[in-house]
């Protein structure tokens, strides 16, 4: 557990994370971030580009 | 085997992609940040393969002709991403190929792009040549909003959205098909469902199964070879007139497709990768 960093609620990061990965804040339902591991670091994710997607 | 993974944002596409990768014996996974990577032009990174899963399709594209150009196998490769990456020239490859898609005009300027609206007759839907998710699509009813659109796109846009791309609206039902091609098979389809009229599940389209029939696997299979072949999902529209092929997509999103198919799509991919020849 480690807290979202725009709402301040506890999160809870998958068994497997991944730096890069993104998630969902289930209180405040921002896009978060994992920036590190070791320790767990969340940020916001980065908006969506103009070339982004398939 | 070392695997590279190029990403950025790690969707649940890419988990699920790099939880299979993990499973795999004697492959050793070597995860390729797109925001952190330079690239020399003559030092490639310690990598047999490289599975290339970045969202931002210029990064994506330009990285795998650079992997390329230092002898590195990728999946999928650049010209693919080319193709795929731009709604211009995937429609020109389509078009080599005898694969059926919508009427297609493409124009440099409003006025010839008015030109080419009023004879393909409305509806039509105007694109950006690169972009994702049904982002900044227009469907266009009538003169005046071709005018808008056309005005709006040429004033507040950059250079790119003066390169007017216009197709033929489709009527499909409230639906498309997406199928999914791995190498030369098509693995699975499902229906993209919405009561809006683009349906990409960015946009809240819901999925379920289509069956994978003969008809359908044979054009997607084409349209894979047209921009060049490897993992895609192609994107097709069911008419009174048969199938037509609206995109393909070279770095797809499978995550919706999945549970409705029962197909293990990253597991497929995964096999391909791990197989395909040089």
């Amino acid at each position: 557990m480690t807290d979202c960093p725009l709402c301040g609620a506890a999160v809870e990061i998958s068994d497997d994370p991944v730096e890069g990965e993104v998630f969902e804040c289930a209180e405040c339902g921002s896009e978060l971030e994992i920036l590190a591991l070791d320790p767990v670091a969340l940020g916001e994710a980065p908006a969506a580009e103009e070339d982004w997607g398939e | 085997m070392r695997v590279g993974f190029l990403h950025s944002l790690i969707r649940p596409e890419e988990k699920l992609l790099i939880r299979e990768l993990r499973r795999r014996p004697g492959v050793e996974l070597v995860l390729l940040d797109d925001r952190q990577l330079v690239f020399d032009l003559r030092t490639p990174p310690a990598v047999d393969v490289i599975l290339e899963r970045s969202i931002n399709h210029s990064r994506a594209m330009h990285a795998l002709r650079l992997f390329e150009s230092m002898g590195i196998r990728c999946v999928n490769r650049y010209e693919v991403s080319r193709k795929c990456g731009d709604k211009i020239l995937t429609a020109v490859a389509l078009s080599e190929f005898g694969v059926p898609q919508p009427e297609t005009r493409v124009a440099f300027t409003e006025d010839s792009s008015l030109e080419a609206i009023e004879e393909l007759g409305y509806p039509v839907v105007l694109k950006p040549a690169v972009g994702s998710w049904g982002r900044l699509l227009s469907r266009i009813n009538d003169r005046q909003a071709a005018e808008t659109v056309l005005e709006h796109k040429a004033i507040l846009g950059s250079y790119h959205h003066s390169i007017f791309f216009a197709q033929k609206y489709v009527e499909k039902g409230g639906r498309d098909i997406r199928s999914f091609v791995v190498g030369d098979e098509c693995i699975a389809a499902v229906y993209r469902t919405s009561d809006h009229w683009i349906t990409n599940t960015a946009r809240g389209a819901t999925t379920s199964n289509r069956p994978v029939t003969a008809d359908l696997a044979e054009l997607s299979l084409r349209a894979a070879e047209a921009v060049g072949g490897g993992v895609l999902a192609v994107d097709l529209f069911e008419t009174a007139d048969g199938l037509l092929v609206n995109e393909v997509n070279y770095t797809m999103e499978f995550r919706n497709s999945i549970g409705v198919t029962g197909v293990d799509i990253p597991g497929r991919i995964v096999s391909y990768l791990l197989s395909a020849d040089p």
